[in-house]
């Protein structure tokens, strides 16, 4: 990142704070800005330093995709944050931040969450699968197949996460009709009005999978 | 996020003792279960605790029916509960309200102890850009009041607080007469789900008589003749995934084509889970027919005040009691 070509030094004093203190606290200390956004960590470092306290790291040992890796985190940071800062797992995707969009979802002990609601120190001790983990090596996930043939994104922005939910619905037994796999993947949205593919798709992919043996 | 420290304590007692050197409101230190309301209102700087205490792995998560009724560990996930046979069998009203909430990945990590503690989706607590809010500031005003009120609470409202209690769960739990057991720095007490909430009087900030340090372990509700004919009806601003403008959870006993006894509670309206009494004992001994019906859903309406935006809930709430009671009466 360059540096900012400003010198002026923000006036921050604690709790009085502003979104623009905070904004020029950012550019300062040297958080990147990328598409008006600021990338989650620069900010909260930010403000913590402001703050004047940072909090201790906590030593968390995250399992991701069946790999084991040893953390040292800001009690703050969500797993989302982690797996797309720390890990550069950026298939999962922040939409809203809040649980409200769905682009985070991940299956945690096999069952979908949303990442971005879960504070990562307390998910130690959790097989956390994320999109990247999906595939057998070069054989995608029939959701993704389908995906794929059902042309089910335009953006493709919330696909991670519609895969994600997608194949926890079918492994849920919630993808029976077309009507019930809008109310189970209402946890999910998309913004260019993909939901008819996606239906399709998830529909194909639970077709396939109950096609094979055991499966 | 304001910064905090995150403790893991081993087990339940040392958790308390840690919650409950804080004080009541606007507390140092706050638990987190399964976070999803919790982490929404650390992001949204609602909540800044200094610490926050993980009740992860502390708490019971079993749920078990027998002849006394259920009996479900707090640390039960949503979704657990909403797709267990017994609840589903017994207690249909449970399992409606359930997934009737939230979305599923949610479902999938919040708690029950959580779900009933969840904190008011009134947008001017939630957003810190206003000023006024008796919730998150205590005597700041209420913006809600003279604002955008169509999301707020009829019924147990003060000229403090129109806060709406968001939980379906709760709605259902108080119909059929449940209990959630607490421990605390005291010991364990029992707590009837009715007693749990506060109505916001002069203290909105005070939602539960909840001690400090207090967390709710079990939820218990008991075996009787309604639960099993019992209904959640949920009406929002779309099909899925949304908070209610007005629920109800009925449960009936009935009798050669007339009910015995009722239960009716409503969602959406109160400014905690609202039982409405005398509703439920002009319903003993009425038919079905929708006169009748429709007769002593009115008296819903007793105390209620709508504020502007909120006053089609006062005659939505009696439509859809009657709609929930026509759907659970013509269950087997």
């Amino acid at each position: 990142m360059e540096e900012p070509s400003t010198s002026r030094s923000p006036k921050i004093t604690g709790a009085d704070m502003t979104r623009r203190d905070l904004l020029e606290a950012a550019v300062v200390t040297g958080g990147a800005l990328v598409g008006g956004q600021l990338m989650p960590g620069c900010i909260e470092e930010a403000a913590a330093q402001a703050a004047g306290a940072l909090p201790a790291a906590l030593q968390v040992v995250l399992r991701v995709n069946g790999m084991e890796h040893r953390l040292a985190l800001d009690p703050r940071a969500t797993l989302l944050d982690v797996l797309r800062e720390h890990l550069h797992l950026t298939g999962s995707k922040k939409g809203c931040g809040l649980g409200q969009c769905g682009a985070c979802t991940v299956l945690m002990d096999g069952k979908r969450v949303k990442a971005c609601l879960s504070l990562a120190a307390l998910a130690e001790g959790r097989e956390i699968t994320t999109i990247e983990g999906l595939a057998q090596g070069d054989q995608l996930h029939p959701l993704q197949t389908a995906f794929i043939e059902r042309d089910a994104f335009q953006c493709g922005y919330c696909t991670p996460g519609q895969i994600m939910a997608g194949v926890a619905c079918i492994n849920e037994g919630h993808a029976g009709s077309a009507q019930e796999i809008r109310d189970w993947m209402s946890g999910n949205l998309c913004r260019c009005g993909a939901y008819d593919h996606i239906v399709a798709a998830i529909q194909d992919a639970a077709r396939a999978t109950r096609a094979v043996p055991g499966g | 996020m304001h910064p905090f420290a995150l403790e893991r304590p081993r087990d339940l007692n040392a958790a308390v003792a840690l919650r409950a050197q804080a004080g009541r409101n606007d507390a140092p230190a706050e638990y987190i279960a399964g976070g999803t309301d919790m982490v929404q209102l650390l992001q949204e700087d609602v909540r800044r605790p200094e610490r926050l205490v993980s009740l992860a792995g502390l708490l019971d998560n079993r749920i078990e029916a027998g002849t006394q009724g259920l009996r479900i560990g707090a640390a039960a996930t949503m979704a657990a509960v909403a797709s267990h046979p017994a609840v589903v069998e017994q207690f249909p009203v449970i399992s409606e309200a359930l997934l009737n909430s939230a979305s599923p990945q949610v479902r999938n990590q919040a708690t029950m102890g959580g779900n009933l503690l969840q904190r008011t989706r009134c947008p001017y607590f939630r957003d810190v850009g206003y000023a006024a809010c008796n919730k998150r500031v205590p005597g700041s005003g209420c913006a809600a009041i003279g604002g955008e009120n169509r999301w707020h609470a009829v019924l147990g409202t003060s000229e403090n607080c129109i806060a709406a209690n968001p939980s379906d769960l709760a709605v259902a739990l108080v119909a059929l007469d449940a209990a959630v057991e607490v421990r605390g720095p005291g010991g364990q007490r029992t707590v009837p789900l009715a007693n749990l909430h506060r109505l916001p009087a002069d203290t909105p900030h005070i939602e539960t008589v909840l001690e400090p340090g207090e967390v709710i372990s079990v939820i218990a509700v008991p075996a009787s003749s309604l639960a099993r004919r019992s209904h959640y009806l949920k009406v929002r601003d779309r099909a899925s995934f949304e908070f209610a403008v007005v629920s109800a959870a009925v449960a009936l006993d009935m009798g050669g084509g007339l009910i015995r006894q009722a239960r009716v509670a409503l969602g959406g309206v109160g400014t905690k889970p609202w039982r409405l009494p005398r509703v439920e004992a002009a319903l003993s001994g009425e038919s079905l027919h929708p006169a009748a019906l429709r007769r002593t859903a009115a008296l819903a309406a007793e105390g209620a005040h709508g504020r502007g935006h909120n006053s089609f809930k006062i005659e939505l709430m009696q439509r859809v009691i009657v709609r929930a009671i026509e759907t659970a009466g013509a269950r087997a």
